[in-house]
């Protein structure tokens, strides 16, 4: 057992002012700390470079949930048990909600941030695909100021992001437009709990009359970051829900997904249970649908 | 660094390298062995124990980040000698065998009955999938908490 882990530097800066300016001050130093529980994990494994962090999780700014008319903003520093018991996302955006509730288990949710899931960008991520159909936009801050960027081109690779050295996610802002959708997602894992995601799944769709009108679909775990399927959806638009869509629609999905074999599957399965999610998506809300898929 | 922990109501001043777990706080600086440390690295639970109220893993937990809060551990839930109604249905339900578990299951069990008082098979599962046990095979431990939850509801 490793009792002890290597010694570091921590700093608990008390407001976001001084966290930011530890930031400028040597760019790429210091490591964020949230909730800890990526952190954790690559700490107690020794499998972190960085002796040098910065404690986000007293940080006034990063804190709390607020809400306009047009859109509800999420401190960075939400954790999963605070976003399953807010009633507007329970409401509105439940597919935020349900990848909170598979997140871990209990007392992961109790520390594990939003912020935190969005900046560890692994491409299992269980909330990113959400955050994705919902078309989150992220306030990014940093000595020199803040910007607010659009989260859909926010993971630019494995691991890579649309976020200097010096800055911090302080907030993630979801528009209030898509309650009327039908709203999807399903994980498929070893096991509900604690298990990191083979394949998950979150859809959004407007079907009136067995048409799709309007549709957003996003994968996890099967492209180097969460994956917006711009591709399959546009194949979607305007069409019926047949098996000939359906076909379509697995067709262009394959084309877009690039998923990988790993400790916890193969590319030819997460490709093929990737489809199936879709399918049973679009299945389910066809009308008189009878096949075999 | 200089932190204040209130570990069950009691007041704790220690001077800590910021690399301490709260885990090894709780029970190498205050001596309260209680806490189990089984995997390290947030999966098994045996180090759960409640950080203001809230179940955490304090394998997961900077000793530092616990500074100015209110931890409760095992041996804070007894109160003069009275067993907590989830200890006393782990003792009468047979809810463990080797005990590794027992004191993450419990502090687990005793947060998700503070959320919802009278939860149901499912719920009382899906609150302790962070904790493992590899001796009872759950049952006796779902029946504890359900003991438990019947009797503070009589209560
Ligand atoms: C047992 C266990 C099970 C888990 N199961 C799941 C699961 O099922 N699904 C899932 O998606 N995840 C899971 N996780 C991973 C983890 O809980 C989440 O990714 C969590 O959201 C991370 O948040 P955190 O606050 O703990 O981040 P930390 O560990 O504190 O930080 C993670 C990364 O983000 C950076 N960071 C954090 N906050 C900010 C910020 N505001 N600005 C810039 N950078 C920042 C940090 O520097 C670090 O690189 C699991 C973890 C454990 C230990
Ligand atoms: S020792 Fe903390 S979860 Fe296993
Ligand atoms: S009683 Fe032995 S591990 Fe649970």
């Amino acid at each position: 057992m490793r009792a002890y882990l290597p010694a570091y530097d921590l700093q608990t800066p008390a407001n976001l002012a001084e966290a930011l300016r530890l930031l400028a001050d040597a760019p790429g130093v210091w490591k964020p700390f949230a909730g800890g529980t990526d952190l954790m994990v690559l700490l107690e494994a020794g499998k972190l470079a960085h002796k040098q962090f910065i404690s986000l999780w007293h940080l006034p700014e990063l804190r709390g949930i607020s809400i306009t008319d047009d859109s509800i903003t999420l401190g960075a520093m939400t954790t999963y048990s605070q976003v399953q018991t807010h009633p507007i996302l329970q409401r509105e955006f439940p597919l935020l909600c349900q990848a909170a509730s598979w997140t871990g288990s209990v007392a992961i949710q109790n520390r594990g941030t939003i912020g935190g899931n969005i900046a560890n960008a692994s491409p299992a991520a269980d909330s990113l695909p959400a955050l994705l159909v919902y078309e989150a936009e992220l306030e990014l801050v940093s000595a020199r100021g803040a910007r607010w960027v659009s989260y859909q081109s926010f993971h630019t690779g494995y691991k890579q992001m649309a976020m200097r050295s010096d800055e911090l996610i302080k907030a993630i802002r979801l528009p209030r437009t898509t309650n009327q959708w039908i709203q999807h997602s399903r994980k498929v894992g070893t096991r509900k709990a604690q298990a990191i995601s083979k394949v998950c799944i979150a859809a959004l769709a407007k079907i009136e009359n067995n048409t799709i009108h309007d549709i957003r679909l996003a994968f996890g775990s099967v492209a180097p970051g969460p994956l917006r399927c711009v591709q399959t959806e546009a194949v979607l638009k305007s069409r019926a829900i047949d098996d000939a869509t359906i076909k379509d629609a697995r067709s262009a999905l394959a084309a877009e997904l690039t998923p990988i074999d790993d400790i916890r599957s193969t590319a030819e399965y997460r490709l093929r249970v990737a489809g199936n999610l879709l399918a049973e998506f679009l299945a389910g809300n066809g009308i008189d649908f009878h096949s075999d898929r | 660094m200089k932190i204040n922990v209130t570990i069950n109501g009691q007041a704790h001043e220690a001077d800590v390298e910021p690399r301490l777990l709260l885990v090894h706080l709780i029970r190498d600086v205050v001596g309260l062995t209680g806490t189990h440390v089984g995997c390290e690295t947030s999966i098994c639970g045996a180090c759960t124990v409640h950080l203001n109220g809230r179940a955490v893993k304090s394998c997961t937990v900077l000793a530092v980040q616990a500074n100015g809060a209110e931890v409760t551990t095992i041996e804070g839930l007894a109160n003069n000698g009275q067993l907590h109604a989830v200890q006393e249905g782990f003792w009468e339900c047979h809810g463990l065998q080797c005990g590794y578990c027992t004191p993450g299951m419990i502090m687990a069990s005793c947060a998700l009955l503070k959320d919802n008082p009278n939860p149901s098979e499912g719920e009382i599962r899906h609150g302790l999938e962070g904790n493992l046990c590899r001796c009872t095979g759950y049952q006796n431990i779902v029946e504890s908490v359900k003991y438990a939850a019947n009797k503070l509801q009589g209560a």
